[in-house]
């Protein structure tokens, strides 16, 4: 049973192998991946994503190190524990000072892109490591001047 | 970085390469390694030489100058042979052969021929093996080829532009079971193409070829670390003194917009945003600057070779 499906974005800038430990990571946090179930093997990867076997193997490399899977010989790639944590859910403390902080936000009148932009540099102060994709955009305030 | 795993026998080192007509270069001073268990994109204009450099290593074509060794042997001989496929661009194939025929054949000349997995590769794409091979559509015909050339368990396979005139379905359908064959076998792979948005995250290794020899040669996340794609404000004519330090491959300015490929010696200061190139843009940016410092790792160096090389005698 194949038990994810990666999804490449090749124009992104960010190397496959990264892309497979995020989305394996981003599996492990929501529960659609749990202890035991087994990774798609590298042949699988490359069938379906049209992905490198050494770029899977550089990935499931990554994982490993990290604790999170572990290869069985023979039979394939396993995970062993999951990233799910109460603090992520959405009835943690942390999540409801959020939504207090983005009502602010929206009361003082920021948009969307302006939150987003806040919060990125923010996320990029306090988790600053190695290579982050710049997103476009940087200087182009959108707030709406309300005629003189 | 080098996990032991890339530290194997070369599968191709040429020396020097070239091919010389009477009318000019089809190919020169071609030098490079390539490493055993890669995928590799071999990239270059038309006219380049990629096909003659294919057809050099297949033992279609004798070089005039340098040499090239398969696994440490000559093109032509018994084991290089024996090691060795080759996919041409035209994909030869008798049109009045049946599939079941076309692999009988392949089962007869090759010793140490894969039935079952020439047949699993034709299996997957649906291809009835009764059928003529003349009444098979584009991607079926690359099907049977490609089983072929997996049927004879090569541990190298070398193919020219195998995806030129497929459609994007079959494209991605045929290369996901390229790549799949090549994850099971550990099969060496160097495959020619112009389709530059095909390589991304396909290959692991390039070889990049261009007038004067190889411009770019070697293992994709090391190639790709080392580049920079910097953008900002124009300053004046041509390159910001800034960013002098730096090795630059190409520059581009549009209106007030300065945007540059380097190879940074050192930190990248100054009012610039910096951001790490996608495959596509770093291979365009050597192919459109045939002035710019070639670039060749020491994975893909052959004995010998500095890292500066590609020296034309003019």
């Amino acid at each position: 049973m194949v038990t994810v499906e990666y999804r490449i974005d090749r124009r992104s800038g960010v190397p496959a192998f990264q892309q497979i430990v995020q989305q394996t990571k981003q599996a492990l946090r929501l529960g659609v991946l749990v202890p035991g179930d087994r990774l798609p093997t590298a042949k699988e990867v490359a069938e379906t994503s049209t992905v490198n076997p050494n770029t899977t193997l550089k990935a499931y490399r990554e994982l490993e190190r990290e604790g999170l899977v572990e290869p069985r010989p023979g039979q394939g790639t396993f995970v062993r524990r999951t990233l799910g944590r109460p603090e992520t859910g959405t009835d943690s403390p942390l999540y409801a000072e959020l939504v207090a902080w983005m009502s602010k936000a929206a009361g003082a009148g920021l948009e969307r892109e302006d939150v987003a932009a806040l919060v990125a540099s923010a996320m990029e102060k306090q988790y600053a490591a190695g290579n982050v994709a710049a997103t476009g955009s940087t200087g182009a305030t959108t707030t709406r001047s309300t005629g003189e | 970085m080098s996990e032991g795993m890339y530290a194997e026998e070369p599968a191709i080192e040429a020396y020097g390469l070239g091919m010389r007509y009477r009318r000019g270069w089809a190919l020169r001073d071609c030098s490079f390694r390539l490493p055993a268990g890669r995928i590799c994109g071999l990239v270059g204009p038309n006219g380049a030489g990629k096909t003659t450099l294919l057809s050099i290593a297949a033992h279609v074509l004798q070089p005039t100058h340098g040499s090239i060794s398969l696994f440490g042997g000559a093109p032509g001989s018994v084991e290089s042979g024996r090691r060795t496929a080759f996919l041409a661009q035209e994909k030869p194939l008798f049109r009045r052969f049946t599939v079941a025929e076309t692999l009988r054949l392949g089962r007869e000349l090759n010793p140490g021929w894969d039935q079952r997995a020439a047949e699993g590769i034709i299996r997957a794409g649906n291809v009835p093996f009764d059928a003529k091979i003349g009444t098979l559509s584009g991607g079926q015909r690359t099907r049977v080829a490609i089983a072929l050339a997996f049927g004879k368990r090569p541990d190298l396979l070398m193919l020219d532009e195998p995806m030129s005139d497929l459609d994007p379905v079959v494209r991605h359908e045929i290369m996901g079971t390229l790549l799949a064959e090549a994850a099971e076998r550990g099969t060496t792979v160097l495959m020619s193409t112009h389709v530059l948005a095909e390589l991304e995250n396909v290959c692991d290794y390039l070889v990049v070829v261009s007038g004067g020899g190889v411009r770019l040669a070697g293992d994709v996340d090391e190639l790709m670390s080392v580049h920079t794609l910097v953008t900002g404000a124009k300053e004046g004519d041509g390159m910001p003194p800034a960013l002098g330090c730096h090795t630059l491959v190409e520059s581009r300015t549009s209106g007030r917009q300065f945007t540059a490929l380097i190879r940074p010696e050192g930190p990248v200061t100054g009012p610039w945003d910096t951001n790490a190139p996608n495959m596509e843009e770093l291979l365009l940016a050597y192919l459109r600057s045939p002035d710019a410092p070639p670039l060749i790792t020491p994975t893909a160096q052959v004995h010998g070779q500095g890292f500066g090389t590609g020296a034309v005698a003019a």
